[in-house]
């Protein structure tokens, strides 16, 4: 297939946008939602066919010496500021564009189905706003799509806040709920201030390279075009060289979008949109947009060991915290979110610890190991994190309610949905064969080749996942049997939603055998990769210690939870406040900034500023009504007025003439 | 006698004062529109007067007369109506009573 499908792919969501959107009301719910099916479908084939002749296909410059290229497709210029600063808008496939391409459209198709169910009431009759929700699933779709195939990093910038605009309309599709409302603002004005520092990062980047594309940053097959970054490279300010500023800037932009701590409040509450919506942007794609961001600049990371060791320390405490937090929360979205912003970590760690890997490329015979864990988690991440949304998803519309305490014991009501579940918690866990097991198995080596530290610390995350996720399920599933509290027995739902789930669960069986070491490395070239037995040995180890554990403790209903809930009872509470992150925030943004910053602001610009503007207006209106009598309506006074001022004129002129 | 030109001047001017002065003081407004009409008519005899014996071989000082009595009585009609307009809206022609046309 023509790489020049891959336009259409990125055109297909938009389209859909702008048709779903324009007509609105005039199409019928059912009808919306079918044409937005059906064209996600027809986009997923196109990007199907696009990645698969990347990775598998010749002939179209896509391998040349056995590294793969980029391969770029379309490019026009678009802004044109300079002659040096010409800001581009096209699409270039590269092996991360590519696999993000599959990706997104796979999740995006899988939650268009979905939805057709889901945004249901009891009697399968289409909620209202079915049309603007499935044009803002179209949108969001080509934020990310346009992206992940963006030619250079001011594109990328562009389509990030698309993507932010997107996630916000999104959160708050319910915005009758002041709980949306509020969730939807949160989120857009954290990612916000991020991308605030992702355009100071680029600004720094392209003052000091001279451009922003990626082909000359970083160049195909992932080496830095160092002659354009030598000068960048001389300065340094505060200490700490220009180069590193700017990459710590641009990961901040990243960590805000992908929920990394201190930037992840945004996420949990994100969770108050629809569950679907929940899949597709804050579990599977538009979390992941820093990772990408961080991968597409790697070869720039590299160079920046100061920068990267950020990024590690950030990515392993992140990862620590939400899985801490993950253990104690009851409702399953929130759980599932700091699962997400857990596991992003975990990638976010991996692409940071790969830079010093050395000791990897004797076992190996390559650099990068993290980056293409890394890569691979997100591919393999992205499906089973789905699947457990789109799950829960499933149980909320079944239970009419998001907490745990209204569920127990679903696993004879809801046997398809159940077993999607585990083995979406199996693959998450780390358990083999399941696809989480091979990705988070290659995070794990490299994370020991940066030091046995980094490796000790990841793999006890690794058993913490395990154990928040079955103690997510074991609660929903068994302790005890089901009290019903609907009129309707919980069920398995429409096929529209289970069909999904069975593709999902299908996926995350068999994704981790995708050989994604020879298709997606950092510098284009198949990587060797073996099985670490004794990492991949401690950490099925210990993820079996954590399903163990969460067995022990939650398959039948007992008071063990209770008892320790009590012995550790500050941490326990610490933890389910989110170790009191939000109150921190709000301390800081409504205590500290509006106090003290944005009052006296405040001041100056209603008193000063506003007072020398309405002193104008005073003066104005002052002097109006002082020559205002002057226009009595009196036609004859104003003859006489212009006569004399005739005549005077007049004897004027004849004066000057004749002196 | 040989007419000259300051015998056609000084009754035009006399006109045109007549006209300011009744412009200025009548109360009435036909009758400042009649006032109106002589300052008119003073103007184009000076139009006449000066293209008569100024620039005796042109046409356009007759021309332009022409085109200001058309012009004049296209005035006039629109004037009369707006003053009938006036009177039933108000009953009333006295102009120093209309004077609402202000801020």
């Amino acid at each position: 297939m023509p790489f020049s499908y891959s336009i259409a792919v990125v055109a297909l969501p938009l389209l859909m946008f702008l048709v779903l959107g324009l007509l609105d009301d005039r199409l019928g719910r059912r009808t919306a939602g079918v044409i937005g099916t059906v064209a996600m479908l027809v986009t997923t084939v196109l990007a199907y066919g696009v990645a698969l002749t990347y990775f598998f296909g010749t002939g179209q410059g896509q391998i040349v010496d056995g590294i793969r290229q980029t391969v770029t497709v379309w490019n026009p210029a678009w802004l044109t500021f300079t002659e040096d600063l010409v800001v581009r808008m096209g699409i270039a496939l590269d092996p991360i564009a590519a696999m993000m391409l599959v990706v997104i459209t796979t999740v995006s198709l899988m939650v268009h189905l979905y939805s057709l169910g889901y945004m249901s009431n009891h009697e399968g009759e289409p909620e209202k706003g079915y049309q603007r929700y499935y044009a803002f699933l179209g949108l969001f779709t080509f934020s990310m799509l346009g992206l992940v195939v963006a030619t250079n990093i001011f594109q990328v910038f562009i389509f990030f806040e698309m993507v932010g605009v997107s996630s916000y309309l999104l959160i708050g599709f319910y915005y009758t709920s002041p709980a949306a409302v509020h969730a939807s603002k949160k989120a857009f004005i954290v990612t916000r201030l991020a991308d605030l520092f992702f355009l100071l990062g680029i600004m720094i980047l392209s003052f000091y390279t001279r451009t922003f594309d990626f082909e000359s940053l970083v160049g195909t097959g992932g080496v830095a075009a160092s002659g354009a970054l030598g000068s960048a490279h001389g300065g340094t300010f505060m200490g700490i060289s220009i180069m590193a500023w700017a990459l710590t800037f641009i990961f901040i932009g990243g960590a805000g979008k992908s929920a990394m701590y201190p930037l992840h409040i945004w996420l949990p509450d994100a969770m108050e949109g629809p569950t679907p919506v929940s899949a597709l942007i804050h579990a599977a794609t538009m979390v992941v947009a820093g990772v990408y961001l961080v991968a597409k600049l790697f070869p720039l990371y590299v160079l920046e060991q100061g920068a990267m060791d950020v990024i590690a320390v950030v990515g392993a405490f992140t990862a620590f915290y939400a899985a801490a937090i993950a253990c104690t929360q009851s409702d399953i979205k929130r759980a599932l979110a700091f699962s997400t912003i857990s596991q992003i970590a975990f990638m976010m760690t991996s692409l940071a610890v790969s830079s010093s890997d050395g000791a990897l490329i004797e076992i190996h015979g390559g650099y990068g190991l993290g980056y293409m864990a890394s890569m691979f988690h997100l591919f393999t991440h992205a499906m089973f994190k789905a699947l457990l949304f789109l799950c829960a998803g499933a149980i909320i519309h079944a239970v009419g309610s998001n907490e745990n305490s209204a569920m127990h014991g679903l696993h004879k009501h809801m046997p398809i949905t159940s077993i999607a579940f585990l083995i979406g918690c199996l693959a998450i866990a780390g358990i083999p064969p399941f696809a989480g097991f091979w990705s988070k198995d290659e995070i794990l080596v490299a994370c020991y080749a940066k030091g046995l530290g980094w490796g000790l610390w990841m793999t006890m995350v690794a058993g913490l996942t395990a154990f928040y996720m079955f103690r997510l399920y074991l609660l929903i599933f068994f302790w005890s049997d089901h009290k019903q509290h609907g009129h309707h027995a919980p069920a398995d739902a429409h096929w529209t939603m289970t069909v999904p789930l069975i593709i999902l669960a299908a996926i995350s069986v068999v994704a981790g055998f995708v050989p994604a070491h020879d298709m997606v490395t950092c510098d284009g070239k198949p990587l060797h990769t073996q099985l670490d037995w004794t990492v991949a040995g401690s950490s099925v180890l210990v993820a079996c210690l954590g399903i163990g554990l969460a067995w022990r403790l939650y398959y039948k209903e007992n008071d063990a939870p209770e008892r320790m809930k009590a012995a550790a009872s500050g941490l326990w509470t610490a933890a389910y406040h989110r170790f009191y992150m939000d109150e921190l925030y709000q301390f800081i943004t409504h205590k500290v900034i509006f106090q003290c910053v944005s009052k006296p602001i405040a001041w100056f610009d209603r008193k000063v500023i506003d007072g020398t503007m309405n002193l104008m207006g005073t003066v104005t209106q002052y002097c109006a009504a002082m020559v205002r009598p002057l226009q009595s309506g009196k036609v004859q006074a104003y003859v006489l007025t212009y006569l004399i001022g005739a005549l005077v004129l007049a004897a004027a002129l004849i004066a000057c003439v004749l002196i | 006698m040989e007419l000259n030109v300051l015998m056609y001047l000084v009754p035009a001017i006399v006109m045109f004062g007549c006209g300011v002065y009744g412009f200025l003081t009548r109360k009435n407004m036909i009758a400042i529109m009649i006032s109106l009409e002589l300052m008119l008519n003073a103007v184009d005899i000076n139009f006449v007067v000066f293209n008569r014996y100024l620039f005796p071989g042109q046409m356009e000082g007759m021309m332009f007369t022409l085109f200001a009595i058309a012009i004049a009585a296209a005035e006039t009609a629109l004037a009369l109506a707006i003053i009938i307009n006036v009177f039933r809206a108000v009953r009333n022609v006295d102009i120093s009573e209309i004077s609402k046309l202000k801020f």
